[in-house]
């Protein structure tokens, strides 16, 4: 029985062994390399970087883009993932399609429709001034709204569906029998639907801040080189300062941000499925 | 129904419908500019034409990216298709410690910062010595697409019946070739759209491929950015207006073999 077992066990090695050493190692010997100098083991890049306040800026927006991004697309799929899971026919079918059809549509160019959207003379504005709401255009390519709008968008198929899948397995009469135990709406809602679904919004949220976090073709396209982000920083050092040093020592900083989001989120997730 | 879940649903309905045309914006806007006879983009067109689709033609830059960027999709979602399959496998049916943490390590990927392990790439293949480009992405990009497999394997085998195979052996077959024939076809659906978003994740993928390419590999997104950079007319769009219609066709397909709603949850 055993030798059986172990046979199974070892299908996971080429994969198992392909991610260790094309992912694990390499990242491992990236935060090696930021702790080291000629002189041995040294964290004074990392004290260069922490006491430039230009970088503390960055790593600031960086943070609050991504929280004001994953609030927006929680906003947004949340009544959506319930709509859907009610949806029949052919709206079930406009639904599901528009979760998926403009992953079709790459990152670069739907980042470049939102700037043409955001520009003075894009449609938003347009619209804005034929309505009456504003005389002058507005300026919104290069503020950080527009960078969150547009953010918002390309992550929100991933906040939809982990949220999706929960409430669809959701059983309707247990918020049913809440009602009929006297649970008004709100106490329903907060007390019995919402814990329920929370493990998809655990997932979801911790899915798009861990993307918007790191993403680097969208703010360039959208807020342009005035307003960096971490991945801005990683990018410019690498590629056009030639700076491998300060590079690494960034890479590092964002590397242990995801991996506290991946790790406190699967931490409450595991704390919330054993609730329920 | 109270009046107060009256009003809740009535507004969860505009929310829902304002998130669809909010997520279909963008492809309306790319589709409208493809036929504008304008060389910038206007919205809307003052005037409607053909001639970026004529255009294409002569942009064999932009081809070449599109013949790698198949290739390397195609091939890192077959490649993850096989590895995955045999994980799943083992982390589904295998009785050892750590098949948690296996299972997490290996979906990891999916949420760890493009452009460092890009950077951490690009390092650790300088320092084994491999130059060539083509070796590199495809690589990188089986770092992209094996964890979207992953994820969708793991969770359909965990509902797959493995009787099945233990009564395909009895009937005399192998235990890969029952793997084969019984499990594979069973688990259509979420090979299909695990196979999807892994080919749609490489093609997309910008963050790992910027550091791992040359001068004449370039990837779709690389190449495209350059692109709007270098000369921001229409072409793009319309070129992106035929990966749309591509993509359609393939919902079409997948819509009336597995069906929408089964394909994307798995």
């Amino acid at each position: 029985m055993t030798a059986r077992i172990d046979r199974i066990a070892l299908l996971a090695v080429p994969g198992l062994a392909y991610l260790a050493v094309i992912y694990a190692l390499p990242l491992l010997m990236l935060l090696a390399k930021s702790v080291q100098t000629a002189e041995g083991f040294s964290l004074a890049e990392y004290r260069a970087f922490f006491a430039d306040e230009y970088n503390l800026r960055v790593l600031w927006r960086t943070l609050r883009v991504a929280a004001l991004t994953t609030l927006l697309a929680l906003a947004i799929a949340y009544p959506t993932a319930f709509v859907m899971s009610r949806a029949k026919g052919p709206w079930l079918t406009v639904f599901l399609v528009a979760m998926v059809l403009p992953m079709s549509l790459g990152v670069v160019v739907k980042a470049f429709a939102w700037s043409i959207l955001f520009r003075a003379n894009g449609f938003i504005n347009t619209s804005l001034q034929w309505i009456g709401l504003t005389e002058k255009p507005v300026r919104m390519l290069f503020t950080e709204t527009a960078l969150v709008i547009g953010a918002a968008n390309v992550f929100l198929p991933f906040m939809v569906l982990p949220i999706y899948a929960v409430v669809r397995q959701l059983d309707r009469g247990l918020p049913e029998a809440a009602v009929s135990l006297g649970a008004g709406p709100f106490f329903r809602f907060f007390n019995v639907t919402l814990p329920l679904t929370l493990p998809g919004v655990v997932a979801g949220s911790a899915f798009t801040f861990s993307m918007a976090i790191s993403m680097y073709v969208i703010p360039s396209l959208i807020v342009g080189e005035r307003q960096q982000t971490l991945s801005m920083l990683i990018a410019r050092s690498f590629l056009y300062l030639r700076n491998e040093p300060l590079g690494s020592t960034i890479s590092a900083v964002l590397l242990a941000i995801a991996i506290f989001v991946v790790v406190f989120s699967s931490w409450l997730a595991r704390r919330l499925g054993a609730r329920t | 129904m109270t009046q107060t879940d009256r009003i809740f649903r009535t507004l969860s309905w505009i929310v829902a419908l304002g998130c669809v045309v909010f997520l279909m914006l963008p492809i309306f806007i790319t589709v409208a500019a493809s036929f504008s006879a304008s060389p910038v983009y206007t919205l809307p067109p003052p005037e409607w034409s053909l001639r970026w689709y004529a255009s294409l033609e002569r942009r064999s830059g932009l081809w070449d990216a599109v013949v790698l960027s198949l290739n390397l999709a195609f091939v890192s979602t077959l490649i993850s298709l096989v590895l995955g399959t045999l994980a799943s496998i083992a982390v589904t049916r295998g009785n050892f410690r750590g098949r948690e943490a296996i299972a997490t390590f290996a979906v990891s990927p999916l949420m760890m910062p493009g452009l460092v392990v890009g950077v951490a790439l690009l390092q650790f293949f300088r320092e084994i010595g491999l130059r060539d480009a083509y070796v590199s992405l495809l690589l990188g990009h089986i770092v992209i697409t094996l964890p979207f497999v992953m994820r969708t394997l793991l969770a359909s085998m965990a509902q797959f019946d493995f009787s099945m195979i233990d009564a395909a052996r009895t009937l005399g077959l192998s235990y890969p070739k029952a793997i084969l024939k019984v499990l594979v076809p069973s688990l259509a659906p979420a090979y299909l759209t695990s196979g999807l978003f892994a080919f749609l994740a490489s093609m997309d993928n910008y963050p790992i491929s910027i550091f791992l390419t040359d001068a004449r590999n370039k990837t779709l997104p690389i190449k495209m950015l350059q692109y709007l950079e270098e000369q921001p007319d229409p072409s793009l769009a319309a070129m992106s207006s035929g990966l749309i219609l591509l993509a359609i066709l393939v919902l079409v397909f997948g819509a009336r073999t597995v069906g929408l709603n089964r394909m994307i949850q798995g």
